[in-house]
């Protein structure tokens, strides 16, 4: 119980700080805040595991985030029947051939040795089969582009409930991440983290620019929900009566029957949207404990010892015998299928898929400064990262008008340059975050809550 | 009379709008090159300290036009950048001072640097965002065009028009001078190689003499003058937008790391192999093809390779290409 000390009152200052939100702004962005933290958490698990226990640099968890969300689309969306036989056909060959081109490359490498020759034929298999394909696939993207574009203009999913494409979002990610690590994972730290935030740029192109998997920039509006809708619950009987015994002391004030109803009505609807928020919270504790008790399991296990190990001196890992690649491999493609998951959640909680708004600023540095902040090695650290740095981002934009109130208390409200500082506070967050992240690597290199080891 | 349309052609939409854009990425390239040769770590905050040096070029610019001073027909941001230089040599000996400094002389891993560039990043951004704002803004003024498209096709009786900006002769004229001082600087004068001869062996170059100190303000000051002036460039060719002077720092580390990290000269060739295979691999060569082949072959679909939004994917494609073949970069990196 000693030991553990900073990491209870830590957290217990998180929750406090949430709670505060909750009873000065209100309980609805509480909640929210508290979800997106939940998320974060989540993302910078995945990050933490790949840097902190075997230190690879990964930049690209933008690409695994959106990856998840493309997985959440997929799998809930109703499969659009006319698109599917305008050029589904089309599509399925292009997929075959591409499987084709894989294999053919595949056959190449393995026959023959090492040359000049097998470069250039590799080369011709490539950009042949990319010519092919393009002719294979462009009347059939048409086509479907053409069905119906301003609500659809893609294939679809499968239409099955979005709580599957968590995993679904995890093998995308660990799928990518698995082809990534095969190719990237022998370069040097550095050139890992750009290649990295490179692929995952390729990754975004991808998805904004495929109308026909995606919708691309078009967005795909009003996914399935795993929690019930707002406007259902606002009518159920149970619901209403819920919300009533909650605010009974409240509601018996007001004597006039129509007032106490009125009262009543904005209640519910209030209640609503946080019930909702509620059962999302319930669903992402559900798998931040999971992943936490998992993660821990496998720090303490032999196999985290290993880790460790290859991470502080990979020389004498490997000449213990311990097999670095492949762990290496290994350990890329867990962290990304995790954030994946974390990006089929975000989906999952917003209801919509927009390309557009991934952006590596929001999506790999943001993670990197909540792992960096938080801890890096350490699980709790790393979730505390999570929700520290989310919550000041989201709070910044508060605190940064009151202090700009407050240092241009002097000037009259029309000031130039109170009104330009006034306008400008939304970028206030990024002050903070990049302060924020040099202090904490100057002063406190290990995070808030760092790195210890002890075996069990 | 078909063949030279197709040149021309070839010319105006691809040649020099590449010629210009590679400039502008070589600039930033060898500014990354640069830090990473001798400080030794890959610097985020690459983009980000472009936009900072364009945006107290704005501001200048912004100061001269309202003093009424102008240079005719060329930008007033041409005499606006040097002050902008200035000031920017300071800001990056400020932020070595007080971030970089510390790492550097505890001896932390390039990792780590890397880390605390990021933290340099989010600060400069926030800086230009709440200075100048998030939105687009154009500062050039002066003469637009060298040669417009109308006039050409006049002169020469073409049917292709050829259109020259002058920010783009402005670009590649500045680029060349600047490129081959600062290659006559690190090649001829005793600074130079002492700075060469530090990023080859660190521990070398301090054996015999060479004053560590210096040699990193110098690089600092040439990155500044790098920052601002390809930056500036970048934006009086296009426009400047905090955001894609971020986006920016992407196909310039491509084009550094193609050339061969820590390889100036590498690093400029790596911004026009960038910059030209970006636009040549997205072009539409539909209309090059109808001057050239006879009207039976001519091709009825647009003849592009790939789609333009695809642009920035080329660049990143080559980059992962030369990663796995050939780490050092296609002129072999590593050696200032």
């Amino acid at each position: 119980m000693r030991k553990n000390l900073n990491v209870i009152a830590a957290y217990t200052i998180m929750m406090g700080l949430i709670i505060l939100v909750g009873i000065f702004q209100s309980w609805n962005i509480a909640l929210s805040i508290f979800n997106l933290c939940l998320i974060s958490a989540v993302m910078t698990m995945g990050a933490n595991i790949q840097w902190g226990y075997a230190g690879l640099i990964n930049f690209g968890i933008m690409g695994y985030t959106a990856l998840g969300g493309l997985a959440a689309v997929l799998i809930s969306v109703d499969p659009v029947q006319e698109a599917w036989s305008a050029g589904g056909s089309n599509i399925l060959l292009s997929l075959l051939l591409i499987i084709g081109m894989v294999l053919a490359v595949r056959y190449v490498l393995k026959k023959y040795e090492k040359s000049k020759v097998r470069t250039y034929i590799i080369a011709t298999i490539i950009i042949a089969g990319i010519i092919i394909i393009r002719f294979v696939s462009e009347p059939g993207i048409e086509a479907i582009e053409e069905v119906d574009p301003a609500k659809t203009g893609f294939l679809g999913g499968f239409g099955l409930p979005i709580i599957f494409s968590w995993i679904v979002g995890a093998l995308f990610a660990g799928g990518l991440a698995f082809v990534i690590g095969k190719v990237a994972l022998g370069l040097r730290a550095d050139y890992l983290a750009i290649a990295t935030l490179l692929i995952s740029e390729i990754v975004i192109a991808i998805i904004k620019h495929e109308d026909w998997l995606t919708r691309g920039v078009k967005n795909v509006i009003g996914l399935k929900r795993p929690a019930p809708y707002e406007v259902n619950l606002q009518q159920t009987d149970w619901f209403i009566n819920l919300v009533e015994k909650f605010n009974l002391s409240k509601l018996n004030i007001i004597t006039d029957l129509t007032e106490r109803q009125a009262a009543l009505n904005q209640f519910v609807i209030e209640g609503s949207s946080i019930f909702v928020k509620l059962c999302y919270s319930g669903l992402f504790l559900i798998v931040v404990i999971t992943l936490l008790i998992l993660t821990q399991k496998a720090l303490y296990s032999p196999w985290g010892r290993m880790m460790r190990a290859i991470r502080d001196n990979e020389e004498a890992a490997n000449a213990m015998g311990k097999n670095v690649v492949k762990q290496h491999l290994l350990i890329f493609v867990l962290g990304s299928a995790i954030v994946g998951i974390a990006g089929a959640m975000l989906v999952t909680q917003d209801g919509l898929f927009t390309p557009g708004s991934y952006r590596p600023m929001r999506y790999t540095f943001l993670i990197w400064v909540m792992v960096i902040v938080g801890g890096s090695g350490n699980n709790f650290g790393a979730i505390l990262g999570g929700f520290v740095v989310w919550f000041l981002w989201i709070e910044s934009a508060p605190i940064g008008l009151y202090l700009v109130n407050l240092t241009t208390a002097g000037l009259a409200d029309t000031h130039f340059l109170k009104v330009h500082l006034i306008e400008s506070v939304p970028y206030f967050r990024f002050l903070m975050m990049g302060i924020g992240l040099l202090l904490i690597m100057r002063y406190r290199p290990k995070g808030i809550l760092p790195e210890k080891i002890e075996i069990k | 009379m078909d063949y030279i349309n197709a040149i021309v052609l070839l010319l105006n939409y691809i040649f020099v709008p590449a010629l210009a854009y590679g400039s502008q990425l070589a600039l930033g390239a060898i500014f990354v090159t640069l830090i990473y040769g001798i400080l030794r770590f890959a610097n985020f905050a690459t983009g980000d300290m472009m936009s900072f040096g364009t945006m107290v070029t704005i501001l200048f610019t912004w100061y001269f036009q309202s003093l009424g001073i102008s240079l005719g027909i060329l930008p007033t941001a041409l005499i606006a950048i040097p002050f902008a230089i200035i000031f920017m040599v300071g800001y990056m000996l400020l932020v070595d001072k007080f971030v970089f400094k510390y790492y550097r002389v505890n001896k932390s891993p390039p990792v780590q640097l890397a880390m605390v560039s990021i933290g340099v990043m989010f600060v400069t951004q926030a800086v230009v965002r709440i200075i100048i704002g998030p939105s687009d803004r154009r500062f050039f003024d002066g003469e637009k065009f060298l040669i417009k498209a109308g006039e050409f096709k006049e002169m020469t009786g073409l049917n292709e028009g050829l259109a020259i900006k002058s920010t783009q002769v402005i670009t590649i004229v500045v680029t060349l001078i600047l490129v081959s001082t600062l290659f006559w600087f690190l090649n001829k004068t005793k600074t130079g190689k002492s700075m060469r001869a530090y990023s080859d062996n660190e521990d070398l170059a301090l054996l015999s003499g060479i004053d560590p100190k210096k040699i990193v303000m110098i690089t600092w000051i040439i990155a500044g003058v790098l920052a601002t002036i390809g930056g500036a460039l970048y934006g009086l060719d296009k426009s400047f937008k905090p955001f894609t002077y971020f986006n920016n720092m992407l196909p310039i580390f491509a084009a550094a790391i193609v050339g061969g990290i820590g390889n100036p000269f590498g690093a400029f060739l790596g911004g026009y192999v960038i910059a030209f295979s970006e636009i040549l691999l997205t072009y539409a060569y539909k209309k090059f093809f109808m001057y050239l082949l006879p009207e039976s072959l001519e091709p009825n679909t647009l003849v592009q390779l790939l789609s333009t939004d695809y642009k920035f994917a080329v660049s990143f494609s080559i980059l992962v290409i030369v990663l796995l073949y050939r780490p050092s970069g296609i002129f072999k990196g590593k050696i200032l």
